[in-house]
C-alpha cells in the first residue's frame, strides 16, 4: 500500500535516518555534475536541476521547476561508496622476532543512501554477486553493503543516453530497496508515493508523518515509468549478445573503435559495475610499518595484463574488446547476468562518445 | 581481499640458477593455513614490497611449503633476496590443481619447460608417492641449457628408477653435454605411454605449452586429457581485481589448471 | 651379420619409401660405425654422405669463438642424419660428432642424387620423407630462436 509524503516530510526522514546512525548520502550539485555527497536536508538535493546529456556531453540545466530528482544520473555512482576507489586493505609492523603485526581494518560507515535510480539498484546487485555472491567474500564490501539502506527514485523522464529498458534494469524501481519514491509536483502541491520495499524499511517509515496515497497517486510510480520508458532514445539488443561478442573476437568494428578510442578509461571510472582494482603497497620512511592499498584499476591500462615483461593486451583495439566484451558477455559466464545495467554514462562521458549500443549494433548487422 | 598474510619464516634457501631461488618456508609460529594441492598457488608477500603469485613447489607434511622462484621484478627481487630466519607473508592456497583423480589408472605424460617444472614438481610426487594408482610415467622436461635445468639432483634421483621415464633435452649446450638438444616437443613421439588413454601436464611458457598439445594430440592424444597451467597478471588471487582475465575465465579461481580443450579457443586469440 | 638390405628395410624412417626403392638403395649403401667422440662430418667439407642412425646420439655442433663448440641439435635413434648432399653447393654445414658408440648406414651422396634423377619416383619418394624432417627441425629450431626459457621472453 503506497503512501504520501510531503516534501516538507523529506527532512524528517533524512533526520531519522540519521537519529539511527546512518551517514545520508543524496545527488548535488558540484562541478556542474550531479555528484552523491553527504546531504543533511533535502535542500541540498538538486531542486530544480535537470541534466541534458549525450555522447561525450553532459550538462546541468535549470528546470524552472522545484522539483528535486527531475535529473538522472551524473559521473557519480554509488560504487565510490561501496567499493571506494581507494581502500586500505591492512597495515602492518615488522615486530622484534620478524613475523609481522596485522592491523584489522577500521569498520566503515554505515551509508544510507537517497535518491538511487533502478539502474544504480541493479548495479549493487551485480556488485553483490562480484564481491559477495562469487567463491570469495570480500569483507569490507560484505560490511558496507550490510548496513548500506536505500531510497530510491523511480524516474520520470530518461536521461540522454539511457537504455535500461533494454537491460531489464529499470526504469520502474522494483527490488533492492527500502523505501522507493516517486515524486509527484502537480495542482495538489509537492510530494512523494512512498513504497516500502523491506522490513527495515517499514520500520525507518514508521516514524515519518505520511498518509495513505489515493488512487491517481498510487498510479504514479508506473505512469513516472511509463514516461521514462517512452522517452528512452537508446536501445541495446541483447538477443544472443553473450555468443555474438565471443564469436567475434576479430571483427573489424574492433579496429574502427580502436581508431576512435583513447584508452582514458572514463568508461570505466563512471560505470556503476567496473570492479576491477590494483594494490599498492608503501612503507614509511624507516621501513618499518608497511600499509597495503587496494585502488580502483581500468582495464584500459597497459598495466593490467602485464606478466613476464609485457602486456598481453599491448593494443587499445585488444582493451577495449576487453572491456565490452567483458561488460556485456563474459560477465553472464562469470556471474550469471549481464555487468551493464543502461545507465549510460560510458556514452555521455566518453571524450570521443563511444556508443557500446552502437558498437554492438554493428557488430551484429555484420555477424 | 579478504585474507591477510600468513607469517611464514624462510627455513632454507638454495640457488637454482644465475636468477632463480628456490625457498623452503615453514609457519612462523604455529601459524596455520589449509594444505596446498599440487598446482595450486599462493601469494607470497616480500614485507613493504609487495605479492606475487607463485605455485607450490613442494608441499612439505608439516604445513611447510616449498616455493621456486624467480627473481623478475620488485616484488619477486625481494623474496629471492631473503635469507633463512627472514619471515615472508603467505596467501594461499588459491587455483585448481593437477588432476590426479583423473590420472588414476591410466598413463600420465609430465612435460615441463623451464621453470615450469617447478609446478609440476608436487604432481611428481604424489605420481612417485602413489605409484601403483598410475600406468606407465612420463617426466619429459626441456630447460634452455644444462646449467639452467631445475632440481638436478632430484631429476637424477628420478631417472635412477625403474618405474618411470625420464627424458631432457635443452635448448643448446657447450660441447661437454652429452644429453639431447632440440626442442622438448621431440621428446614426446619416443616416448612410452597410451596416447588413447593417457593423462597429460604440461606447463612451461604459453608457447612451449601451445606446440606440446599439438604434439601430445599428433601422438593420438584427446584434448579433454591434456591439462596445462597458465598465467596472467595476478593481484588478488580471489576474483575480485579483474586482471587474470582470459575470456570469462578467471586464471586465479578457474585455472591456473585447465583443460585443454576448455582454454585453447581462447588462446588461440591473440591479445585476448 | 645383417645384410645392407635388411639393415635398410629395418630403418624406421626409410619404411615409407617401400621394399623395391629400398632395393635400388643398397648400391649406394654401407654400414658404419662411429667410437664415441668420432666426427662424422666436419664443416665446410664436401656433403657426400647421408646416414641413417640405426643406434647411437649424433652431436651437430658449431665453434664459437669464445664460447667453443656449441651443441645446436642431437639426433638420436632412426633418425637421419645430414641433407646438404641434396642440394648445392653440397657442403657441410655443421659438425657431426658421434657422442657414444653410433651404428649408422651410410648412403653415398653422389650415388643417390644419380639415382634420383634416374627414377624421379624414388626422387619423389625420398624427398617426402626429407621434407618432414626438414618441417619438424626447421619448427624446433624457430621455437628455440624464441628462446622461451630467456627472462622477459613473454608469457
Amino acid at each position: 500500500m503506497a503512501a504520501i509524503v510531503e516534501r516538507a516530510g523529506l527532512d524528517a526522514l533524512l533526520d531519522e535516518l540519521r537519529r539511527r546512525g546512518y551517514t545520508v548520502i543524496g545527488p548535488t550539485v558540484r562541478s556542474q555534475s550531479l555528484v552523491y555527497d553527504e546531504v543533511n536536508t533535502a535542500d541540498d538535493l538538486p531542486a530544480g536541476w535537470v541534466d541534458v546529456q549525450e555522447g561525450g556531453t553532459f550538462r546541468l540545466q535549470r528546470s524552472g521547476e522545484e522539483a528535486l530528482f527531475a535529473h538522472t544520473v551524473g559521473h557519480d555512482s554509488l560504487k565510490r561508496f561501496l567499493f571506494p576507489p581507494e581502500l586500505r586493505v591492512w597495515r602492518a609492523r615488522r615486530a622484534s622476532d620478524g613475523t609481522l603485526e596485522v592491523d584489522e581494518p577500521e569498520p566503515p560507515p554505515r551509508y544510507a543512501f537517497i535518491g538511487v535510480r533502478s539502474c544504480d539498484l541493479h548495479a549493487v546487485a551485480i556488485q553483490d554477486r562480484v564481491f559477495i555472491g562469487d567463491r570469495y567474500v570480500d569483507p569490507d564490501y560484505e560490511a558496507r553493503r550490510r548496513d548500506a539502506f536505500f531510497v530510491a527514485v523511480n524516474c520520470g523522464r530518461a536521461g540522454g543516453t539511457c537504455f535500461c529498458a533494454s537491460m531489464d534494469t529499470g526504469p520502474r524501481v522494483t527490488a533492492g530497496f527500502d523505501l522507493a519514491l516517486t515524486e509527484v509536483l502537480d495542482e495538489r502541491g509537492h510530494r512523494f508515493v512512498v513504497e516500502v520495499g523491506s522490513e527495515r524499511g517499514a520500520e525507518v517509515f514508521e516514524a515519518i508523518e505520511h498518509r495513505e496515497a489515493d488512487a491517481d497517486e498510487q498510479g504514479a510510480p508506473d505512469a513516472a515509468a511509463e514516461r521514462a520508458r517512452a522517452s528512452m532514445g537508446r536501445t541495446l539488443d541483447v538477443t544472443d549478445i553473450r555468443d555474438l561478442l565471443q564469436a567475434n573476437a576479430e571483427h573489424p568494428r574492433w579496429d574502427d573503435v580502436a581508431d576512435r578510442c583513447l584508452s582514458c578509461g572514463n568508461c570505466t571510472l563512471v560505470c556503476p559495475t567496473c570492479f576491477c582494482s590494483t594494490v599498492e603497497d608503501t612503507t614509511d620512511l624507516a621501513g618499518g610499518e608497511t600499509e597495503h592499498t587496494r585502488l580502483w584499476d581500468s582495464c584500459f591500462t597497459l598495466g593490467h595484463s602485464y606478466v613476464h615483461g609485457g602486456s598481453v593486451r599491448q593494443s587499445g583495439r585488444s582493451r577495449y574488446r576487453q572491456w565490452m566484451t567483458h561488460k556485456l558477455s563474459t560477465w553472464i559466464d562469470q556471474f550469471g547476468t549481464s555487468g551493464c545495467v543502461g545507465c549510460g554514462r560510458c556514452i555521455t562521458w566518453c571524450p570521443v562518445a563511444i556508443d557500446i549500443t552502437e558498437e554492438v549494433a554493428a557488430i551484429r548487422a555484420d555477424d | 581481499m579478504p585474507e591477510l598474510p600468513v607469517a611464514f619464516r624462510v627455513a632454507e634457501k638454495q640457488q637454482e640458477t644465475g636468477d632463480t631461488w628456490t625457498l623452503w618456508l615453514e609457519p612462523a609460529d604455529g601459524a596455520e593455513i589449509d594444505r596446498f594441492a599440487p598446482g595450486q598457488f599462493a601469494m607470497l608477500y616480500a614485507f613493504g614490497v609487495g605479492e606475487a603469485p607463485i605455485s607450490v613447489s613442494s608441499i612439505g607434511g608439516d604445513g611447510a611449503v616449498v616455493h621456486t622462484v624467480r627473481a623478475v621484478g620488485a616484488v619477486t627481487n625481494a623474496i629471492c633476496a631473503a635469507q633463512p630466519g627472514d619471515v615472508l607473508g603467505v596467501r594461499g592456497p588459491f587455483g585448481t590443481a593437477w588432476p590426479l583423480a583423473e590420472a588414476e589408472g591410466r598413463d600420465v605424460v609430465v612435460v615441463a619447460g623451464g621453470i615450469g617444472l617447478a609446478p609440476l614438481r608436487p604432481v611428481i610426487h604424489e605420481l612417485l608417492a602413489d605409484r601403483d594408482r598410475y600406468g606407465a610415467v612420463c617426466i619429459l622436461y626441456g630447460g634452455r641449457t644444462p646449467a639452467e635445468l631445475l632440481y638436478p639432483g632430484e631429476l637424477e634421483s628420478w631417472r635412477g628408477r625403474f618405474d618411470i621415464d625420464v627424458d631432457v633435452t635443452v635448448d643448446v649446450a657447450e660441447a661437454d653435454w652429452h644429453g639431447r638438444v632440440g626442442l622438448v616437443t621431440r621428446l614426446i613421439p619416443p616416448a612410452v605411454f597410451d596416447p588413447a588413454t593417457a593423462v597429460a601436464m604440461v606447463c612451461g611458457p604459453e608457447v612451449m605449452m601451445r606446440f606440446t598439445a599439438l604434439a601430445l594430440q599428433d601422438r593420438g592424444m584427446s584434448d579433454d586429457r591434456i591439462w596445462l597451467s597458465l598465467e596472467r597478471s595476478m593481484t588478488c588471487a580471489t576474483g575480485h581485481c579483474g586482471h587474470c582475465q582470459l575470456g570469462p575465465l578467471f586464471i586465479c579461481k578457474d585455472g591456473p589448471v585447465l583443460r585443454r580443450d576448455v582454454v585453447e579457443p581462447l588462446m588461440r586469440v591473440p591479445e585476448l | 651379420m645383417r645384410t645392407i638390405e635388411q639393415l635398410l628395410d629395418e630403418a624406421p624412417a626409410l619404411e615409407a619409401l617401400g621394399a623395391e626403392h629400398r632395393a635400388t638403395l643398397v648400391g649406394c649403401a654401407s654400414n658404419c660405425v662411429f667410437a664415441p667422440g668420432e666426427r662424422i662430418m666436419r664443416e665446410g667439407d664436401p656433403a657426400d654422405a647421408f646416414y641413417v642412425i640405426r643406434e647411437g646420439t649424433v652431436a651437430l655442433e658449431t665453434e664459437v669463438p669464445g664460447r667453443g663448440a656449441i651443441v645446436l641439435q642431437t639426433l638420436h635413434d632412426g633418425e637421419l642424419l645430414g641433407w646438404s648432399w641434396l642440394v648445392p653447393p653440397y657442403r657441410i654445414a655443421f659438425d657431426a660428432r658421434s657422442l657414444g658408440t653410433t651404428h649408422a648406414i651410410a648412403l653415398d651422396g653422389a650415388c643417390l642424387r644419380g639415382k634420383c634423377d634416374a627414377d624421379p619416383a624414388l626422387g619423389y619418394a625420398l624427398l617426402k620423407i626429407l621434407s618432414t624432417v626438414f618441417v619438424e627441425r626447421l619448427q624446433d629450431t624457430r621455437l628455440r630462436l624464441l628462446d622461451l626459457y630467456g627472462k622477459d621472453a613473454g608469457a
